[in-house]
């Protein structure tokens, strides 16, 4: 024992930095490559009307470390502004909100740089501050806009293939619209840990099938302790082959044969024993459901195989080249790489290091085939190997954001919404955007202005009730902000930004509203 | 220089705009007017808020905006450099300082005209009569003890005879991307212990896997947090926020770990693990707090249906994409806390009194570290005074239907020091 610590180096024993610490809960969730995105990303925010919903929205932003920030908004402090903004006080009144604002958020992180405008009190040209700033990683502007200033911003994200978020935010209800620069791959999904479970027992490499023979081959000869330290996917692996032999070389993938595969295991345990049983034998048999079935493909890869085939991508990223190989792997194998991890099972220590070095090897020499078809692919000489790992690991959990086309309307709305009893769904919440959205220019219309706004877009939508009521109740905010709902919505925002710039988890495609009164949200494609 | 704001008028008129404007959700028969007096009963009024972390930073603020103008603020806690990515009225300089005082401070300072008087201090330090003089309670906490007693306070407190007894409880709580929400009007709709089992704890590793068979870095730092720790005793008492001491772990976890080939073990994972670290960021808290001050901004105002007696439930998931989830929990006629039924308590009649005791700990309808039990005729086990423990203690070995003589469907009272007021009643169901 002593001889094994003597012989490795010693560990490096440095503790966290303190920039580790500052981040420790968030670097849990996206690690430091998340952080290091964060770091590197510039935002703009468009501000206007009571510009509450937008600052914080950066507070969220500014928090966990954004590179820089910046603030445009023409807007001199007021009295009702300190009613509903935290980030302004006494001292600000009469003076340019985008400065004031910008002080006091720099003030909760240290580490990040703001930058606001106009710089004098008056008007500010959109186009100039564009022209003259380094690019934005992702753009935000609230309601309402000019149709000048939208033009602007919407031909930067053109150009730029930046993201833009529009906000708004009155009363009890908001809702916030993205739009993507083209399909959006996003690899790091973070799927359940226990989805991700990979155990290959249908299909057993050679290695993984030695290696359950040989600890099986005179499994009654064993000791109680070393019967009862089996691990489960030797166990399965083993009563699987022996399935075999009875049943044509066919696998239980059905559910009646499951069930008496699943009998069949559990019967094998010994029971002559004081717990009456045997705990690893109890994991198999909890383990058959998920893991013996055909390996079939994760219908959002399917889509990234489709949509590779299918021409519409110009730029071939690394994404698509290292798509492509892993459709040449599946094509050649007929299943993916594998990801290589290993649930915690019964077993000794011994035993269950070597079957997780045998998961682990297995995956590596997947990930390195991949990346070899990569290479040889047109655009695939400087693929990274790290980034194949990656890919390999998530490679059934990879999705793609804004890939379709085909945007919801009210008529399916409706629809629904006409079966909701049935279905015990909830009602659509699409009324909300709609009134809402008819006073993106004219804050304070209204009933009657956001009736005929909604009429002259959509005839067929404006009599229906509960589009009125949400007219009514846009109209009753005559364009005022209440401060929890745009905190709310603010942070909404911030997790879908965070999510675009560490392209980690799974961000919304594309609107997201939400319904201050019954307390929910509904995600649509508008 | 814009004008002074002494009234007030001008600086809450979105606020006060949309409280005077009724709205087509509002219920048809409330056809008065909004009166100034009846704008003015928001900043009378005086509203509670347990925890100035994470979610209570965003609260305070929130309430403030909202036009409350009386708030306490309760936390015992002080304030680490691992606060500052989201708890937002906090500085590096602040750190070693009381949260419930410097957050309090700083939105006072803030918002002109709120006044917060903060607690540094435990909840369990004050009686009924300290809750009594809120109209209104919101927590922000993390821990689901601190919860389950302020809730089973606050539905002690209910006196039929008298409304303003009645508090009505929020309650806020996030991890990572996700989070809910919950309405509680204490004895009217179900309370937080009718929940419990949605927060089942994690089932814990054995002791003779962690002693002799480890096969995760969990595994390791859990043999040196439990077992090297009480052999070696290093330091007289484990500090979990003591570098030292979790350099010490993880030390002892590592070599452990090499010694069984075991990859993983870092520093970060050793705090995890020893500290029950749960991922926290800016935004969740910012969402999830938000929700909780809408529903008291409803509840106190009536300017829009509330969560409550319907819909009392909203569970928000950011990871993918978003989705909530909004819904009436039922209420438990058999909840320890609200209920007047004893709960079914599922145990092998061969166990031994100490193993019933040990799986109360982790029994999600149950969730008690220390209980202590009796029948209606006898005492099985006390753990206070230690004159009884000293007498009771052979009862811990006796098995249940053997030695104790217990039968199926024997009613057994439960009491534990975490929740005083309490007496968790079960009936036995043999497996």
């Amino acid at each position: 024992m002593t001889e094994i610590v003597m012989s490795q180096t010693p560990p490096i024993l440095h503790g966290p930095s303190d920039k580790e610490k500052k981040y420790d809960r968030q670097l849990r969730l996206w690690a430091a490559s998340g952080q290091a995105a964060l770091e590197s990303a510039n935002i703009l925010l468009v501000n206007s009307g009571c510009g509450t919903v937008g600052v914080e929205t950066l507070k969220n932003l500014v928090l966990p470390g954004i590179g820089r920030f910046t603030i445009v908004d023409e807007a001199v402090v007021q009295n009702a502004d300190l009613g509903v903004n935290f980030f302004l006080d006494e001292t600000c009144l009469g003076k340019l909100r985008s400065k004031c604002c910008t002080e006091l958020l720099q003030e909760l992180n240290p580490d990040v740089q703001g930058e606001w405008f106009p710089k004098q009190q008056g008007t500010v040209e959109l186009d100039q501050v564009l022209l003259d700033s380094p690019t934005y990683t992702l753009i935000m502007y609230t309601m309402p806009i000019s149709p000048k200033d939208l033009a602007a911003l919407k031909e930067y994200g053109q150009q730029h293939h930046t993201p833009l978020v529009a906000i708004h935010s009155a009363g009890f209800y908001s809702y916030f619209n993205i739009q993507l620069p083209g399909t959006f791959p996003i690899v790091d999904t973070h799927p359940e840990a226990e989805r991700t479970i990979d155990l290959r027992l249908t299909k057993p490499w050679p290695e993984l099938a030695q290696f359950a023979e040989e600890m099986t081959k005179d499994m009654d000869q064993l000791d109680d302790h070393e019967h009862g330290h089996l691990p489960y996917v030797v166990l399965l692996l083993h009563y699987l082959e022996k399935w075999k032999e009875t049943h044509d070389g066919k696998l239980p993938t059905e559910y009646k044969a499951k069930l008496e595969f699943r009998e069949t295991v559990a019967k094998s345990a010994r029971t002559n024993n004081p717990e009456g049983g045997e705990e690893n034998f109890q994991e198999a048999v909890a383990a058959v459901n998920r893991n013996i079935k055909e390996q079939t493909l994760e219908s959002t890869l399917a889509e990234v195989f489709s949509h590779e085939a299918s021409g519409n991508v110009n730029v071939k990223s690394s994404f698509w080249v290292i798509a492509g190989a892993i459709k040449e792997f599946h094509k050649k194998h007929g299943c993916l790489p594998l990801p290589g991890g290993l649930p915690d099972m019964k077993a000794q220590s011994s035993v269950y290091v070597k079957l997780q070095g045998l998961y682990k090897a297995k995956a590596r020499k997947d990930s390195q085939e991949v990346l070899e078809i990569a290479k040889s692919l047109s655009d695939g000489r400087d693929v990274d190997s790290a980034e194949v790992d990656l890919f390999c690991k998530n490679a059934s959990f990879v999705k793609l954001v804004n890939a379709t086309t085909g945007d919801q309307d009210l008529k399916e709305q409706k629809a629904n919404d006409s079966l909701a009893e049935v279905t015990m769904m909830p009602l659509s919440l699409f009324p909300i955007y709609l009134a809402l959205s008819a006073t993106t220019h004219e804050p304070t219309a209204s009933v009657d202005q956001i009736k005929a706004s909604v009429h002259s877009r959509l005839p067929a939508a404006a009599d229906d009730m509960r589009v009125v009521q949400a007219c009514e109740e846009v109209a009753r905010a005559a364009g005022g902000e209440l401060h929890n709902i745009s905190a709310l919505t603010g942070g909404m925002v911030a997790q879908e930004a965070i999510k675009i710039i560490t392209k980690q988890y799974i961000p919304i495609d594309n609107t997201c509203i939400f319904d201050g009164i019954a307390s929910r949200c509904q995600v649509l494609r508008l | 220089m814009a004008a002074s704001s002494e009234d007030g008028t001008a600086r809450w008129q979105y606020l006060n705009h949309i409280r005077k404007t009724k709205g087509p959700f509002n219920p048809p028969t409330d056809d008065e007017d909004v009166t100034p007096e009846m704008l003015d009963t928001l900043g009378k009024s005086t509203i509670l808020v347990i925890g100035a972390g994470g979610l209570g930073c965003e609260i305070l603020k929130n309430l403030a905006l909202s036009g409350f103008k009386n708030i306490h603020v309760i936390d015992m806690d002080t304030i680490d450099i691992s606060n500052l990515n989201r708890q937002f009225l906090f500085r590096k300089s602040d750190v070693g300082k009381s949260k419930a005082e410097v957050a309090a401070a700083f939105v006072e300072r803030r918002v002109q005209g709120v006044k917060i008087t903060p607690h540094n201090c435990r909840i369990q330090d004050f009686d009924e009569d300290f809750y009594m003089q809120f109209q209104m309670v919101v927590c922000g906490l993390d821990s689901i003890e601190a919860r389950r007693w302020m809730n089973a306070t606050l539905v002690n407190m209910v006196d039929e005879e008298n409304p303003d007894s009645l508090k009505p409880m929020i309650d806020g709580g996030t991890e990572g991307f996700k989070g809910q929400t919950r309405v509680v009007f204490p004895t009217m709709t179900p309370c937080i212990e009718c929940q419990l089992d949605l927060y089942a704890p994690r089932a814990a590793v054995p002791l003779c896997t962690l002693a002799t068979i480890p096969r995760q870095p969990e595994h390791c730092i859990e043999w040196a947090h439990i077992i090297a720790w009480e052999q070696e005793k290093p330091f007289p008492s484990l500090d979990k926020d003591d570098p030292e001491h979790i350099t010490w772990l993880y030390q002892k976890a590592l070599s452990r770990a090499e010694e069984f080939k075991i990859p993983g073990v870092t520093y970060s994972l050793t705090q995890g693990v020893v500290k029950n670290i749960i991922p926290a960021i800016a935004s969740t808290n910012a969402i999830i707090a938000a929700s909780c001050c809408n529903e008291a901004l409803k509840i106190a105002t009536s300017a829009a249906p509330a969560l409550g007696f319907e819909d009392n439930y909203m569970s928000y998931h950011g990871d993918e994409a978003i989705y909530t989830n909004t819904f009436k929990y039922e209420k438990k006629e058999d909840c320890a806390v609200c209920g007047s039924l004893s709960k079914p308590l599922e145990v092998d009649p061969r166990w031994t009194l100490q193993e019933l005791v040990d799986s109360l700990a982790t029994n999600a309808s149950a969730q008690l570290k220390k209980p202590s039990i009796r029948t209606d005729s006898k005492t099985l086990y006390m753990r206070f005074p230690q004159s009884l423990e000293e007498k009771t203690r052979p009862n811990l070995e006796k098995t249940l239907r053997e030695g104790l003589g217990l039968e199926e469907k024997q009613e057994i009272a439960v009491t534990d020091p975490a929740f005083p007021a309490l007496s968790f009643k079960f009936f036995l169901r043999f497996t």
